[in-house]
């Protein structure tokens, strides 16, 4: 999805904040956060990290920029636990005063096909495409890339192709490429710009540039 | 709409409805705090570091196979599957972000910093990465060409930065206090 998430490229963003001797968490139930979605995925194995990562991208747009980003686990966190049935949405909301955030429903069905490809066929060196996919649920393209050429400089190991991972369906491996884009491909507000980015794609996001 | 509740109260009620249904045994929520606040932490990355830029033949299976060589040190685990080291070269300066979230290799670099996951870095650090770093205190001579790495997918990145020329006979423990966080994510360089 074309989610507030895909953030590669947005204008409008100011400075970034740097905090010197930033602790690992700034208070404890961040930690806490962070270690209940360590649990629920690896103890109790109600829900993989694409799910995770999706159930942040579902977060309404608003409630996404405006949560830090502990806030942002826990939403995913509580929202997949009551989607999975394990707890109900009263049993939390029930315990605070004010609103709890959670993600909105998943918007593809579990197990509905994606657009995916066969066989490690692209080697290092060759020029390629992204492809001009819009895929409803989650993926790990980001948009910035998407329909652009670029070089692959290196081919990365076999890995769980996301976009299948994220709901429910069949475990599926892919090999994963760095692809190197010049900044004139991406970008074209700065045309004397010779910096590169470098992406790391799956190969059903790829297609030949013939 | 109605205001938040804290997130301290939304994350109690999350503990509290699991611990009522027995699903959160005692003590486990720390053991993983701990083990983030102490183990998987980013001082491993400049144990890295320091041994690659004092040891020629680790420094050469570092650049071959990341993941191996980090192991070699007992660095491993959740994130760390495919770890590749991005060597800066003087025209070469390498700069990692995860435009979509928050990826890091946890082994070496542990969970990452606020800067990194902010909005702001991972929407501007793709398309003005000169300026970024500029902003950032790292001003670099316009002939060095600047590679941002998108941790898109599911290799995790540390920047093996150069190492300054006064430090070359400096000792390994010396050298792993001067190599900072940033400067394995590529947005400083390392400062004697």
């Amino acid at each position: 999805m074309d989610g507030i998430h895909d953030l590669g490229g947005m204008e409008g963003f100011g400075e970034i904040p740097v905090e010197n001797n930033e602790p690992v968490f700034h208070s404890e139930w961040e930690g806490q956060a962070f270690a209940l979605n360590l649990v629920a995925i690896g103890v109790m194995q109600q829900y993989n990290p694409d799910e995770y990562r999706h159930a942040l991208e579902r977060m309404r747009p608003t409630d996404y920029l405006n949560a830090s980003y502990y806030e942002r686990v826990l939403t995913g966190v509580a929202s997949l636990l009551i989607e999975k049935g394990v707890i109900s949405e009263s049993e939390l909301t029930s315990r605070v005063t004010g609103r709890y955030p959670l993600s909105k429903p998943n918007a593809i069905a579990e197990d509905e096909p994606k657009v995916t490809q066969d066989s490690a066929k692209f080697c290092i060196g060759e020029r390629v495409r992204v492809r001009n996919i819009h895929t409803p649920g989650h993926t790990r393209m980001p948009a910035y890339v998407r329909g652009r050429r670029g070089t692959i400089i290196h081919v990365a190991p076999y890995f769980s192709f996301p976009d299948n991972a994220a709901h429910g369906n069949a475990f599926r491996k892919e090999p994963t490429y760095h692809v190197i884009f010049s900044h004139a491909e991406l970008w074209n507000d700065d045309k004397a710009n010779n910096d590169t980015v470098v992406v790391d794609l799956w190969e059903s996001y790829l297609e030949e540039v013939l | 709409m109605q205001t938040k509740a804290s997130p301290e109260q939304r994350t109690t009620a999350l503990k509290q409805t699991l611990e009522e249904k027995k699903l959160l045994p005692e003590g486990t929520l720390e053991q993983l705090v701990h083990a983030y606040e102490e183990d998987n932490h980013w001082r491993n990355g400049s144990k890295v570091v320091a041994r690659a830029w004092t040891d020629p033949s680790f420094r050469r299976r570092l650049l071959r196979d990341g993941t191996a060589a980090c192991a070699e040190l007992g660095f491993e685990g959740i994130q760390g599957e495919y770890i590749v080291a991005l060597e800066c070269l003087p025209k070469i300066h390498h700069a990692v972000v995860c435009t979509q979230c928050s990826c890091t290799p946890w082994p070496v670099m542990g969970l990452p910093p606020n800067w990194y996951k902010s909005s702001e870095y991972r929407a501007r650090v793709v398309r003005n990465s000169r300026q970024v770093l500029r902003e950032l205190g790292l001003d670099l001579e316009c002939d060095v060409n600047i590679q941002v790495w998108d941790t898109t997918a599911e290799t995790r990145y540390i920047v093996l930065p150069l190492q300054p020329i006064e430090t070359l006979d400096w000792d390994e423990e010396a050298l792993i206090k001067i190599v900072s966080r940033e400067a394995m994510f590529g947005i400083a360089q390392v400062n004697p």
